[in-house]
């Protein structure tokens, strides 16, 4: 167990490694010119020299990279020689728009794109593999059959469109919920945990409808396979109660499959629901990165995309750990 | 449906010539993996009807000049005649005579601009499906070059490619796209891709291509590792058949199956996508029309709200879209791929 933890954050720390340098690479080379990006419109030719400068441009590739992980362990100077200003730690570069920390800038937006993810995570699970599982176990029946027509119409529904409904239905027409407010962003604030439900509740069910369609597809294909394999034969054949085996020995050995998407999923929605935090105007992290990417902002949406990309890739060795834990089956080397 | 029986075997395969020579061999068995498709979806009142569906939305598409041309609109003119639009109540907002489908417009008009929502639709139907299927091309010739070249050749090669496709499986992919599209675009703006409206449509293929393809090599990968220890393949090596030509030879045509499975699941994911990266205004923009950049129009200035229908009309075309695109692609899979079925 122990060498197989070592050897999975061996491997993290590598892919977080060259993650990094990736999305470094594809940004700083990418644009035809940062500079004249984070000068602004109307920028005279010595402008853009001087912003080169002030940005470290002018460095060769490799150092400007490594002064930007340097920044992720302590506090640097940034800017122009002569005209530095402290960052911070943890240090992400400075927003080319406000020249605040994008740390900061980070900081601000993770408890809106928290409120986003938990509350659609728990309904689109309670949802998805509570309905998965009913199919399977009506597996050919009436029911069985309507859970997964419903699923493939889910899948079918862009946010957009599901979302723009959702608020012109709820909110605009029968009026019982209020338009999202920027003043919530936690269930512990001043207004208290009703209005944070009332507040997302909308985004959460936009976030669900999409998600739990693929979740039942997958819960139902796995139950039922697990269903005919031969240890549950044998749990009903000593004659334990139907509902110890469906639970205790099914849902158990079948859940697995679910568990790597939740833990995928999760890691991506961390990194910001972008489409829907955008339609119901919630400043998370995919809200920020959209209006970043669209004023050429680079460092900020640099930041959370490789903030969003490492959120993944964490997800991925927590479940490969989960899987032990739930699954008797698994056993680590 | 017995009409469409009766009418079958003139789609379907014509009869075989007897298999003497192995030249006649290889083009019976690339028909008959289309001919399979077809007689199982044939079966299906589901697949049938989202096939038909699919057909029927593409030729919407293909006809939008002739189609628009019938209605006397296109989808570039703005009618903002008080006749039309709303100069006092709600400004901007269509008359209730032009709002909804009348003889002139027949999908009505576009609040604000006066422009003919079915004209747009239409042509809107061109360049989201233009972009749907081209980047769906790019990753698939992608996915299925380098996971066939991963399980081929084994070793440095495998071990190069599979850490590449676990990185683009890593990454976010709405993110990424979305932030590097604008910076493509800077890059091809000065390039014969970079011609007015073509720029947005070009870098869209481009960057959804580009994201798309980890997922199939994968897969091809593993159905490649097999097939590489087939009797077949140690034959062709043994009459010293090249490397290049095994593998375009025997293992490539081997897994169109797969392929084509996964192609056809692709297409809807990159509608969605496309309407995505419009919608958030990074795709596709005015006056250009897609079904994104519609969605987009109808959320900016919050025009859904006073003329919800401005909203549903392409929103209900992307949802049948996406949907038929999905219940097809679930057919081809039923009936290429039985181990990978939904019971």
């Amino acid at each position: 167990m122990m060498t197989f933890i070592l050897r999975r954050t061996g491997s993290l720390v590598l892919l977080l490694a060259a993650v990094s340098f990736i999305t470094f690479t594809l940004f700083q080379l990418g644009p035809s010119d940062p500079a004249a990006a984070a000068c602004g419109q109307e920028c005279t030719p010595e402008r853009v020299a001087e912003a080169r400068v002030a940005l470290g441009m002018d460095q060769p590739f490799l150092v400007q990279y490594a002064d930007y992980i340097r920044g992720l362990f302590s506090s640097r100077m940034i800017g122009a020689p002569g005209a530095q200003t402290l960052c911070e730690w943890p240090c992400l570069g400075k927003s080319f728009q406000t020249n605040e920390n994008v740390a900061d800038i980070i900081g601000r937006s993770l408890p809106y794109t928290f409120s986003m993810a938990i509350g659609a995570l728990v309904l689109w699970t309670i949802s998805g593999v509570g309905l998965g599982l009913l199919a399977a176990l009506r597996k050919g029946s009436p029911v069985d059959k309507f859970i997964v027509g419903a699923a493939s119409v889910g899948v079918s529904l862009p946010i957009p469109v599901t979302g723009l409904f959702l608020l012109l239905l709820f909110v605009n027409q029968l009026h019982l919920l209020p338009f999202t407010t920027n003043e919530i962003n936690s269930p512990f604030g001043p207004q208290g945990p009703g209005a944070w439900v009332a507040n997302y509740l909308l985004p959460w069910i936009a976030l669900a409808v999409l998600f739990s369609a693929s979740y039942i597809r997958v819960t139902r294909t796995n139950m039922i396979e697990t269903f005919g394999e031969d240890f549950i034969r044998t749990a009903r054949a000593k004659g334990l109660a139907p509902r110890t085996v469906t639970f205790k020995h099914g849902v158990r050995a079948g859940i697995t499959p679910v568990v790597t998407m939740l833990g995928m999923d999760i890691g991506l929605l961390l990194g910001g629901a972008v489409l829907t935090e955008q339609i119901f105007s919630v400043p998370g992290l995919g809200f920020t990165a959209v209006h970043a990417a669209i004023s050429g902002d680079l460092p900020v949406t640099m930041a959370i995309t490789m903030l969003a990309a490492f959120f993944v890739i964490v997800a991925n060795v927590v479940v490969d750990l989960a899987y032990a834990a739930i699954d008797p089956r698994v056993r680590l080397q | 449906m017995t009409q469409i029986q009766s009418v079958e075997p003139s789609i379907g395969s014509p009869p075989l010539p007897p298999a003497t020579s192995p030249e006649a061999k290889a083009p019976a068995e690339a028909r008959s993996l289309l001919a399979t498709a077809w007689m199982r979806i044939r079966r299906s009142k589901i697949a049938l009807l989202s096939l038909c569906v699919v057909v029927a939305i593409l030729l919407f598409a293909i006809l939008a000049p002739v189609l628009s041309a019938m209605s006397g609109n296109d989808p570039y003119t703005s009618n903002t005649s008080p006749e039309v639009l709303d100069d006092f109540q709600t400004p901007g907002l269509p008359l209730p005579g032009y709002m909804y489908p009348s003889a002139q417009h027949w999908l009505g008009v576009e609040p604000g601009l006066g422009r003919d929502l079915f004209a747009r639709l239409a042509y809107g139907g061109q360049v989201s499906l233009t972009i749907a299927l081209l980047s769906t091309v790019v990753s698939v010739v992608l996915g299925t070059v380098l996971g066939a070249a991963a399980g081929y050749f084994g070793g440095k090669t495998d071990a190069i490619i599979s850490r590449i496709m676990d990185l683009f499986l890593a990454f976010p992919h709405l993110l990424l796209v979305l932030s590097l599209t604008p910076i493509l675009q800077s890059r091809l703006r000065d390039t014969p891709l970079g011609e007015g409206s073509f720029l947005p449509m070009a870098s869209l293929v481009i960057i959804l291509g580009f994201f798309g393809w980890a997922y199939l090599a994968r897969i091809v990968r593993g159905q490649v590792l097999s097939l590489r220890e087939r009797e077949f393949v140690e034959a062709a090596r043994s009459f010293g058949a090249s490397h290049l030509s095994i593998l375009f030879r025997q293992i490539i045509p081997n897994v169109m199956g797969v392929v084509l499975v996964y192609a056809t699941m692709l297409i809807p994911t990159n509608i969605s996508a496309e309407a995505a990266l419009s919608f958030l205004g990074v795709g596709v923009k005015d006056p250009t029309p897609s079904w994104g950049q519609m969605l987009n129009a109808a959320q900016s200035g919050n025009w859904y709200l006073s003329d919800p229908w401005f909203l549903a009309v392409p929103g209900v075309m992307l949802i049948v879209t996406v949907l038929a695109f999905n219940l097809l692609g679930d057919a081809v899979r039923d009936a290429l791929d039985p181990k990978a079925s939904r019971h």
